[in-house]
């Protein structure tokens, strides 16, 4: 205890790698959970519609990849698939790859869970009036899903945005890169860690509150 | 090179066990603190409520690995001289105490005020109401979330291999870095991960089905 010596103003001075490191790990969150959405759409629609084989493979593909480490993923990315012929990632994409294979899991359920609560009225009304099976998926099924799972899609950002701190391990500079990087450096572990904490903390409640009210603005009127 | 290999698998399963011994430490280090905070976030006054809330927020709201690192790194600056593997566990107990503690407290609010009132009817106290009314009943919501915990735990120990810990995902790095054959150690990792971890969660499913029943 006596011989650390508080020096705020030296983590002060490295705050713009804080701040863009925060801001490339909301990057990284954003884009995986894009990418983890749409493999999470596919996977919901072959899992409720598909045949057989499609549905158990889906099946296997969530269960496999929420039972497995995200940092196992992440490595897999960056020092496996080169090892099975595939070179076109840096380190960033390989984790973008990595964290969307696996938000695409838990995604997969959530947009299950929405498909299979919109209402058979809606999609029953729209055969009525003579839309195709495409037409009632694009206008009715996939709109009114994504409305009743914007909630657990705000859930999955934070959380996700959360995960990037992972990235730290393949050099991507992010939030807790940086805070490492400082800790290394200087020797500042508490004011880097404390900075690290409250930029976290700060920004995961200001994406909740801003995505509270996105999602009154589109909440489904019953 | 077949000895290596045999050698490579004895490391991963002496890695599988670290990584065992670790989740076990840390669901019972995690279970009792997250079963006081949960308590504290449910029942207590004013101030021990915002304390505890502050501390289950806080944690939930950073990532793991920032948890690990500031443990890992920090701790010693206060004078605790903690080993990277003392160190770890201690960060992944306060991870999983906080997530407890919201189990802890989801499942004692489940439950209907009415229970409350007729235990405190017919002359229990509070301990009393809590050990043969509340806790009964409110374990059975508890446990299914409680077992995922211990999935998300066995999840998080990976990160320890960051600090030199060598259970499982160090293990296979060693073995891959001196046998250079990394796809089938790889997927053997992953195996081993999934069949602990699908077991756990298999268990869940199979408790939530069980106690889906219980209306109260």
């Amino acid at each position: 205890m006596s011989a650390y010596h508080y020096n705020w103003f030296l983590a002060w001075q490295s705050f713009p790698r804080f701040y863009w490191g925060l801001a490339l790990g909301l990057e990284l969150a954003a884009l995986s959970l894009l990418i983890g959405s749409v493999i999470g759409a596919f996977g919901a629609f072959g899992r409720t519609f598909g045949p057989g084989w499609l549905r158990a493979g889906i099946v296997a593909y969530v269960e496999f990849l929420r039972n497995v480490p995200l940092l196992l993923l992440v490595y897999f990315a960056f020092y496996g698939l080169p090892k099975a012929g595939i070179t076109i990632f840096n380190n960033v994409w390989s984790f973008v790859i990595a964290l969307s294979v696996y938000s695409g899991a838990y995604l997969t359920e959530v947009f299950r869970a929405g498909v299979s609560s919109v209402p058979t009225a809606y999609t029953e009304a729209g055969k009525a009036i003579g839309l195709t099976a495409w037409q009632r998926t694009f206008l009715i099924t996939l709109p009114v899903t994504f409305r009743i799972i914007l909630p657990s899609l705000s859930n999955t950002f934070i959380s996700l945005f959360k995960d990037t701190s992972l990235a730290s391990v393949l050099a991507v500079p992010e939030l807790t890169y940086a805070a490492d990087w400082l800790n290394v450096n200087t020797f500042r572990t508490i004011e880097a860690w404390t900075f690290a904490t409250v930029m976290y903390l700060c920004a995961g409640y200001a994406i909740a509150l801003a995505l509270r009210r996105i999602e009154r603005r589109y909440a489904v009127i019953r | 090179m077949a000895q290596a290999i045999l050698l490579g698998l004895v490391q991963l399963l002496r890695g599988l066990r670290t990584t065992l011994e670790i989740s076990a430490v840390v669901l019972v280090a995690g279970t009792v603190l997250g079963l006081v905070t949960g308590l504290a976030l449910e029942y207590g006054n004013l101030v021990v409520r915002l304390l505890a809330r502050a501390y289950v927020d806080t944690v939930r709201g950073i990532p793991v690995l920032v948890l690990i690192f500031a443990c890992y790194f920090g701790l010693p600056v206060f004078g605790l001289k903690l080993s990277s593997f003392q160190a770890g566990i201690t960060a992944l107990s306060v991870f999983a105490a906080a997530h407890i503690a919201e189990i802890v407290r989801g499942g004692i609010s489940s439950i209907p005020r009415a229970q409350t009132d007729g235990a405190m009817a017919i002359g229990l106290g509070f301990w009393q109401r809590l050990r043969l009314v509340i806790l009964p009943l409110a374990i059975r919501r508890m446990l299914p979330p409680w077992v995922n915990a211990a999935v998300e735990i066995v999840k998080g120990s990976a990160l320890l291999s960051l600090l030199g810990v060598v259970e499982l995902l160090l293990a296979m790095q060693n073995v891959v870095g001196y046998t250079f054959i990394v796809l089938p150690f790889y997927a053997l990792t992953a195996l081993l991960y999934f069949a602990v971890n699908f077991t756990i969660s298999r268990t869940a499913a199979l408790l939530e089905r069980r106690f889906a029943y219980l209306r109260y």
